[in-house]
């Protein structure tokens, strides 16, 4: 009887999942079908299609501001967040260490908390302490939200980690930084490359810090804000569209990039 | 010096600077005489009366409401896709996790921008009513269902992947074992289920409320200026109204707020055991 109720909850379930996953793609549908539609004012059902929104888009100076400077934003916060998430998270999971619980609790904290009041109180930090915002200091607003989370991703990876293999090379007589690069390194990459894959994209993504913290440059997600807000034109769905694109591609290419490091690394052991 | 605490010191002083830093200078704020510009005067509790005065109370009951809707339809929502995550997919639950982390990497903004299209009169949603029943749909953007609707939309998994790992925690043949000894599905779900998954179920409600109260776009993208939540008029306190003190009073109102919810929460939760499960 059991089995029996068993067999008709898998099907519901799996249905279920199908409507969830679909409603989370519903809206990014509808931003690339507006982005073809030829009416200035979006109408279902699209009767004319066009890609001038997007010819438009290429040849815009401001459209290619907006792209340099969320682009400068993203690369910079990923490189540096890597690195102080890679010995964070070392402390987080590798390491036996006095106040280790505290720490975990600590730097969890900033994912908990609210973006867009982190990014006032941020605005207030900047301006106290007398720094005129720019793109730069979007930049560290923005780690402060994302080494967190990289700090974690990066984690869950050294918690899989035998600490055994790095004491092995230093008998070996291999010095620390040696250790670091051939044996800590290695190991821990796979999630130091998706820990830096979700750094970019949060950061490209990313509305409510960028919001408060730009002060005269302007992303792409606040440039969309503004018009969605007030003076809406069709280059909102395109320039959405193009972001993400921009995000799949990224994606795309670290995951093959990713598939073919793992298999040289495996015909290199073998 | 141990090793552990020399790789903690980078990642802990950034945060010193870039999150303690900024908090204590809110505090700070929030005892200064409204409409100031300065930390150097004599603190006083003008900001914090006037919450009840000037009815700013309203904004942070609309956001503990909408929340708390959020987080309920969220839990029903998600509940059997973790269980089919957890106990069903197989190889194939890292499929769907995969498809539904990718909209988290793609800007808040663009997705509820996506649902404006659907809701916006002659949109996606009007316009197939009409193609299909020649019907004609009430306005349903910037209504409060709306609100509701982008905030279960956007912190779906937030709720979902904690609830997996909780229900992940759930051995199988504990519940082999109880139907065995004749207990019923629902007996099985209460007595076994909900309490081994409960480290999970908490972390996926906690976060999504405390999400969801401070949430800024939603109310503004899809709810127009039907209802101000609280981080609205915090957002309002500091740029147009440049009244710095009154924006401080109220972050700090709703910091100590969710900060109390992560305290219980990260007091009564293992942090080694949920995500390196040794």
């Amino acid at each position: 009887m059991q089995a029996g109720k068993k067999n008709y909850a898998k099907p519901l379930i799996i249905l279920w999942t199908v409507c969830i996953v679909m409603f989370l793609y519903t809206p990014m549908v509808s931003v690339v079908l507006a982005s073809f539609s030829k009416k200035r004012y979006f109408q279902f059902p699209v009767v004319n299609w066009t890609t001038r929104w997007y010819e438009k888009a290429f040849e815009s100076l401001s459209v290619r501001d907006l792209l340099t400077t969320s682009f400068s934003v993203a690369l910079l916060v990923t490189v540096l967040s890597v690195v102080l998430a890679f010995f964070g998270a070392l402390a987080f999971a590798r390491y036996d260490w006095k106040g280790r619980k505290l720490f975990q609790k600590i730097i969890l904290l900033p994912i908990f908390f609210p973006q867009a009041v982190l990014g006032l109180a941020l605005l207030l930090w900047f301006s106290v302490l007398g720094i005129t915002t720019s793109w730069m200091t979007a930049v560290f607003a923005h780690m402060v939200w994302i080494v967190p989370i990289v700090t974690l991703i990066i984690s869950i990876q050294v918690y899989s980690f035998d600490p055994s293999l790095e004491e092995a090379a230093v008998d070996m007589g291999a010095t620390r930084l040696q250790t670091l690069r051939e044996v800590t390194l290695p190991i821990l990459s796979p999630g130091i490359i998706s820990g830096s894959v979700f750094a970019f994209l949060l950061s490209w993504g990313n509305f409510p810090l960028s919001l408060f913290s730009t002060g005269a440059d302007q992303t792409v997600p606040e440039w969309l804000y503004a018009k969605m807000v007030s003076g809406y034109t069709p280059m909102v769905p395109t320039l959405g569209s193009l972001m993400m694109g921009g995000a799949t591609i990224t994606l795309f290419v670290s995951y093959v990039a990713y598939t073919l490091y793992r298999g040289r690394q495996k015909r290199r052991l073998t | 010096m141990q090793p552990g605490v020399r790789a903690a010191i980078p990642a802990a002083a950034f945060l010193l600077i870039g999150f303690a830093g900024p908090l204590l200078m809110v505090l700070g704020y929030s005892f200064m005489p409204p409409r100031t510009f300065s930390l150097a005067q004599a603190p006083t509790f003008a900001n914090f009366i006037s919450i009840v005065t000037d009815s700013y109370y309203l904004s942070f009951v609309w956001s503990v409401f909408l929340s708390l809707i959020a987080v309920a339809l969220l839990l029903v929502i998600s509940y059997p896709v973790a269980y089919g995550m957890a106990k069903m997919f197989g190889p194939w639950a890292n499929v769907v996790t995969m498809i539904i982390v990718v909209p988290l990497l793609v800007s808040e903004n663009i997705r509820l921008f996506g649902w404006v299209l659907v809701l916006l009169k002659n949109g996606i949603a009007d316009g197939s009513m009409q193609l299909l029943f020649g019907v004609q749909l009430p306005s349903l953007l910037y209504t409060v269902p709306a609100i509701v609707l982008g905030l279960v939309y956007v912190y779906l998994p937030f709720m979902l992947f904690p609830l997996v790992i909780g229900l992940s925690m759930v051995p199988d043949t504990l519940k082999e074992a109880a139907s065995d000894l004749g207990a019923s599905r629902l007996q099985i779900f209460r007595e076994i289920e909900v309490p081994l998954a409960m480290p999970g179920i908490m972390i996926g409600c906690m976060l999504t409320f405390i999400l969801s109260l401070g949430s800024l776009a939603e109310s503004k993208i899809l709810g127009g200026q039907t209802v101000i939540m609280i981080a609205d008029d915090i957002e309002s306190a500091f740029t147009f109204a440049q009244n710095w003190p009154k924006g401080a009073m109220l972050s700090v109102i709703l910091i100590v707020f969710s900060g109390s919810l992560v305290f219980f929460l990260f007091r009564r939760i293992d942090l080694d055991r949920i995500i390196g499960r040794r």
